[in-house]
């Protein structure tokens, strides 16, 4: 491209007086590695045949061999350069690789092959430059450590990171080693345990990279940069940094008092966050504190050792086909729409209407937000700026792209424009007659093709669709909240909806960057339904005197994020009541009879849950004084746990207005406890996938876990059940039914796998 | 945008009679004593003086500029009345930074076309010695407060409020507002995506040099820089003091890079520097300047002003603008044999030349189907260009023009293109045909 570099491979060969020590990897066809000679700099381009990113795998593998091989053996090549031919430059290790694998000791076997190979690559005379554009992920990043300099260019999809831990496992390529002397033990434990991505200017600050250029030309600067190492102009530097980073740096990591201390912490955080049910964080943090304590000799072996047992677990096993269901989702069922889209009408600017906007504009598509009055618009607009700004402020935006985006948000308390719109998202109040009047007054302003998706958790879109003129534009988007946070889109179909308008609402939700499952219609769909059960074990649960702490406490420990009084808090008590009255003749002859009053009460009396700052649980919305927030970072350290949120003294008066003793059960059994809630949604699930409202498995598990945080290290209810047995899940269903009622009662579908022994899923 | 060229209300046409301007110098240097408008005015009273016109023909002047003095916002308006222009003749400021002058030039000619006007006079003044450097946000607000503060307590009240670094001023920076990237950044961005090499840089920027030092040589500004007196002392400035006739590639090569100082490919010596100037060129109706008794230079036929994207495509103007100012008029880039195009960056202008050249760029960005647009190097400026003669942001404009008008004459061509890029993203082009051309 530019006239700077001259030489080319065959000149390198001629240099190198031999008869070129040919790899059979510069012009084979089909190679992932290539290698050519640039002014005696070898070019090593990775560029996977046929995939969009580069993932490593047996092959690659090989193809480093042979390539860094012969950057050693060659005397005509001084130095060597690492780049991707691709957007991204590599997205980790290709999973199926590690996947296939039987026992942990063949794992650790592999561990230990890339460690040498980057051993090599790390100790090599000549220095060897990764250029890093895209995506430099996992397996990625640890080639990229073991290089002697690293560029990023500061395209902004540019991103490092090591998220191993999402799927379970940790760094196996001895990322656990070379990231903490890289980057200091606190940065890299944060990386390493959040899996979080660092963009190019934080990575530059942070010394994880040593220099960032701009998005072209990366090549030339990285060839450049090499012959600079090789003179010695340059050399990879420390970076600067403040003096309270050094000082905490001092105190923490280069002394090991210090280091006892941080990963004493570091341990005590994990088991706040996760409480202990993942086994890859407490993983990363012994493999890292091996390395800084007993020297890297002893770190790189845990790290093998430590990464083969992970591969193994069951849970990590259970995150990576979350991982492959989540991939799969991401691809259109139903095809590419043959309707792109240009402009989305969002009716109603409240928290859901507000938010999709907000997903939809940062994707750069113009919103068309309408509301009564310019006050409620201007409720709903104040959220989306807020979101933006808080980009702004940890730099994923500059102020100037948040105002243009937030520009696209255009505020209408008519319908004039909406004639443009190939979809609109209406996301007004959950009420029947009002979503009828919506529509019929809608399809009076849009085109006879546009696509009219209900927001709604519960409302069937089958009856919603009467009021149509055009019920085959009819579908149902439920998002779930905070719109902007929550991964999940569930998206419903009629019997008439038709197929262009499926594949354009999927295709707009996974441009919304959300995870998409399309389900069937039926009374709460399938996320609401599933969760109607749950709910009302957790109430059973209660009126029988179960402390509502006890309750939450009881499934977070079985892995659910939130437990379900707090949920009930955070959804709404009014949403609640008002969705439980509606589902109560689908659910009642199957549960038995329900007693709404006392939630009825709560919402009377104002206790809303969270946004009106009385629920079950009182929640303070005065802002914290600076020796309330001293004490708290204090009690923190000390290792105090999470505090609960102190009781609404009102709703506790109601309950026992109702007849609950709240409190009064005392030796509850925690597995019970837990099983009783937690497979009153599995068994609703499979029960789902029996009446056809889900397609498939893979969405009933997709659908719980990141719509309703149903306990991820399980894979979801679908792979509990295979994980556990289809027939223990029947066998205590059956007695619990026994015990406590017909509620119990097994999923047909259950029974018959219990009999069969047959999976839900084929893959172990 | 009309497809075809406008039509000329009445079948009125405007045309360049003539133009004048100051030497350019470096920025804190000949005319770092004057303001910007002054040496506005001395380009204006040295075109009435070179052509002997009265100034009560004149029936609107308009002037570009970009950093401006908050003192003479209406930069145009002081200049022509600093000039001895009759204060019944209206003025007006224009703004789009360094293209700024060529809007100066179209309002002007919109104006003549629509039959508004008969004469204008439209150029640009920029001073970059003196930049308006403020006092810091909180400071300036105690200040104002402080003008309604009731005795000594009141005034304390306010500077209480103030901490020491309000006191550091804030002084406006090159960068782009909305990507925040200075031109220099921008351009290196630019010349690395297009594919511009080091040498092709510094071989463009040292051709730039060599060149304006000989037309000076030979003359070829005689006519065109007026010598401006700059009081008390009265002593004359002549010359562009920019152009470095023994700069070659080599003595470039050894520079170091301005912007990106590890991967950058840009120097001082491929840059335009900071420069004060001012220019004028007069425009009228054809028909008023036969009746005047005056020749012609040029017909200016028509414009184009073209966006793009402030980040990737900053300076890509002439990239932008030139190819639908060609298609529209339908005229073949190969018949066009005067091209002055602005150099900020060497590496610009070379970004420029290599995407009017790409087919691909032209239909898919541009959006019109044309052959690739390959310029003839001796057609693009052979007199120099902004790298050595130095690029006052709001006059440079009219510098082009001048330059483009006096080549048409010298060379006989019919058809130049005057084209330029501007922050923001924008981009200027300008065809003007020779009424006497001999080919």
């Amino acid at each position: 491209m530019t006239s700077t570099n001259s030489s080319t491979t065959t000149t390198a060969s001629k240099k190198s007086g031999e008869g070129a020590p040919v790899t059979g990897q510069q012009h084979g066809a089909g190679e992932a590695l290539t290698l050519k000679v640039v002014d005696n700099i070898a070019v090593i381009t990775i560029d996977v045949p046929g995939e969009k990113q580069n993932t490593l795998s047996e092959k690659t593998k090989h193809g480093f061999k042979v390539c860094f091989e012969r950057v050693a053996n060659d005397p005509a090549i001084e130095g060597a350069v690492l780049i991707s031919g691709k957007p991204d430059f590599i997205a980790g290790a290709d999973i199926s690789m590690i996947q296939t694998r039987k026992s942990a000791s063949e794992v650790e076997r592999l561990s230990r092959e890339m460690q040498q190979q980057l051993a090599l690559l790390e100790q090599s005379k000549k220095p060897i430059v990764a250029a890093i554009s895209g995506a430099c992920m996992g397996g990625g990043l640890e080639i990229a450590l073991a290089c002697h300099y690293r560029i990023a260019t500061d395209h902004p999809k540019t991103a490092l990171s090591l998220p191993e831990v999402m799927l379970g496992l940790l760094p196996g390529g001895g990322g656990t080693q070379r990231l903490p002397a890289l980057i200091g033990i606190q940065a890299a434990l944060d990386m390493m345990l959040t899996g979080k991505n660092v963009r190019a200017r934080k990575a530059k600050r942070m010394g994880l990279v040593d220099a960032v250029t701009v998005p072209y030309g990366l090549e030339d600067a990285a060839v450049t940069t090499c012959k600079r190492l090789i003179k010695g102009e340059i050399s990879h530097q420390e970076p600067k940094k403040k003096l309270p980073e050094r000082a905490t740096e001092a105190a923490l990591e280069d002394n090991p008092a210090g280091r006892a201390i941080l990963f004493r912490q570091a341990r005590q955080m994990v088991m706040e966050k996760t409480g202990g049910l993942y086994p890859a964080p407490l993983a990363i943090i012994d493999v890292v504190e091996a390395g800084a304590s007993k020297g890297l000799e002893t770190g790189y072996a845990e790290e093998s050792r430590r990464f083969g047992e992970l591969v193994m677990s069951k849970e990590a096993a259970a995150l990576m086909t979350l991982f492959f269901a989540q991939t799969a989702l991401k691809k259109n069922r139903f095809g590419k729409a043959a309707t792109q889209l240009n402009t989305l009408g969002v009716l109603g600017a409240g928290l859901m209407g507000s938010g999709i906007a907000e997903v939809t504009v940062q994707k750069g598509v113009r919103v068309l937000l309408k509301d009564m009055n310019a006050e409620a618009l201007a409720r709903g607009q104040k959220g989306i700026w807020g979101d933006f700004d808080k980009r702004v402020r940890s730099h994923a935006m500059t102020p100037f792209e948040r105002d243009r985006t937030f520009s696209s948000v255009v505020p209408k308390t008519d319908y004039k424009g909406f004639e443009k719109c190939e979809l609109v998202i209406e996301a007004v109040f959950e009420d029947l007659a009002l979503k009828h009047k919506i529509i019929r007054e809608l399809e009076d302003h849009v085109r006879t093709d546009c696509v009219i998706a209900s927001n709604t958790s519960a409302l069937p879109i089958t009856k919603l669709a009467e009021a149509s003129k055009r019920p085959q534009n009819i579908i149902g988007m439920h998002y779930f909240s905070p719109v902007p946070k929550m991964p999940l889109l569930e998206i419903i179909v009629h019997k008439g909806t038709s197929k262009e308008a499926k594949a354009l609402a999927v295709d707009v939700g996974i441009k919304q960057g959300k995870t998409v499952i399309v389900v069937n219609d039926g009374p709460g769909f399938y996320t609401s339904r599933i969760l109607g059960p749950l709910m009302d074990e957790a109430a059973q649960c209660a009126l029988e005197g179960v402390d509502l702490h006890e309750i939450d406490h009881a499934m977070r420990q079985w892995g659910f994020p939130v437990g379900p009084i707090t949920l009930l808090d955070e959804v709404g008590i009014d949403v609640a009541a008002h969705v439980s009255k509606d589902m109560a003749p689908f659910f009642e002859p199957r549960f038995g009879p329900r007693d709404r009053s006392a939630l009825e009460a709560m919402v009377k009396e104002g206790f809303t849950g969270r946004k009106g700052g009385k629920g079950f649980y009182l929640y303070d919305r005065t802002k914290q004084s600076p020796v309330e927030k001293a004490r708290a970072i204090v009690e923190k350290a000390m290792g105090a746990s999470r505090k609960d949120k102190p009781y609404n003294p009102g709703a506790l008066a109601i309950l026992e207005r109702h007849g609950v003793k709240h409190g009064s059960k005392k030796d509850v059994d925690l597995r019970e406890l837990q099983e009783r809630i937690g497979l009153r949604m599995v068994n609703e699930a499979v029960q789902c996938l029996q009446e056809g409202i889900l397609e498939n498995a893979v969405d009933g598990d997709a659908g719980a876990v990141f719509g309703l945080g149903f306990p991820p290290m399980t894979g979801g209810p679908f792979r509990y059940v295979d994980s556990v047995g289809a027939s223990t899940v029947v066998s205590t269903l059956e007695r619990f039914a026994t015990k406590y009622g017909k509620r119990f009662k097994p999923a047909e579908l259950l029974v018959d796998h219990a009999k069969s022994g047959k999976r839900f899923h084929v893959k172990g | 945008m009309p497809k075809k060229p406008p039509t000329p209300a009445a079948g009125r046409e405007a045309v360049l009679v003539d133009a004048a301007r100051t030497a350019f110098a470096r920025s804190n240097g000949a005319w770092s004593e004057l303001m910007a408008y002054e040496l506005g005015k001395a380009a204006i009273a040295g075109l009435l003086a070179k052509t002997g016109l009265d100034p009560k023909e004149v029936d609107l002047v308009t002037m570009g500029t970009v950093v401006q003095d908050p003192r003479t916002s209406n930069l145009a308006r002081e200049a022509m009345l600093a000039a001895g222009m009759p204060n019944t003749i209206p003025a007006f400021t224009t703004t789009l930074a360094c293209i700024s002058a060529n809007v100066a030039a179209t309002s002007a000619v919109d104006q003549i076309q629509l039959g508004h006007i008969d004469v204008a006079i439209a150029g640009g003044a920029e001073s970059l010695s003196d930049p308006p450097i403020r006092l810091s946000k909180n400071l300036r607000q105690a200040l104002v407060k402080s003008q309604k503060a009731k005795g000594a307590k009141g005034y304390l009240e306010i500077v209480k409020e103030l901490s020491p670094e309000d006191l550091i001023p804030d002084i406006p920076s090159a960068a782009e507002f909305s990507s925040g990237l200075t031109m220099g950044e921008s351009c290196e961005r630019f010349a690395k995506r297009v594919g511009v090499s080091r040498k092709e840089s510094d071989e463009f920027a040292a051709r730039s040099h060599v060149l304006a030092a000989r037309a000076w040589s030979e003359g070829r500004y005689a006519d065109e820089v007026v010598p401006v007196p700059v009081p008390p002392k009265m002593e004359l400035v002549t010359t562009d003091d920019g152009p470095r006739g023994d700069t070659t590639v080599d003595t470039l090569a050894g520079l170091r890079p301005a912007f990106d100082k590890q991967f950058g490919l840009i120097t001082a010596g491929s840059s335009s520097f900071l420069t004060d100037g001012g220019s004028a060129v007069l425009l009228m109706a054809k028909e008023r300047c036969a009746k005047l008794g005056l020749t012609a230079r040029a017909v200016i036929k028509d414009y184009v002003y073209a966006g793009g994207d402030p980040l990737e495509e900053l300076l890509a103007g002439p990239a932008l603008a030139v190819p639908l100012l060609l298609e529209r008029n339908g005229i073949n880039a190969r018949d066009v044999g005067v091209w002055e195009i602005h150099e900020a960056f060497a590496a610009q202008v070379v970004a420029n030349l290599k995407l009017l050249a790409d087919k691909k760029f032209l239909e898919e960005r541009v959006g019109v189907r044309l052959a690739p647009i390959e310029i003839p190097l001796e057609r693009i400026n052979p007199w120099g260009g902004s790298l050595s003669i130095g690029h006052p942001f709001g006059a440079t404009g009219g510098r082009l023009l001048s330059t483009a008008s006096r080549r048409l004459q010298v060379t006989g061509e019919r058809y130049a293109v005057v084209t330029g890029c501007a922050a923001g993203g924008h981009g200027s082009a300008i065809l003007l045909e020779n009424p006497n051309a001999s080919r």
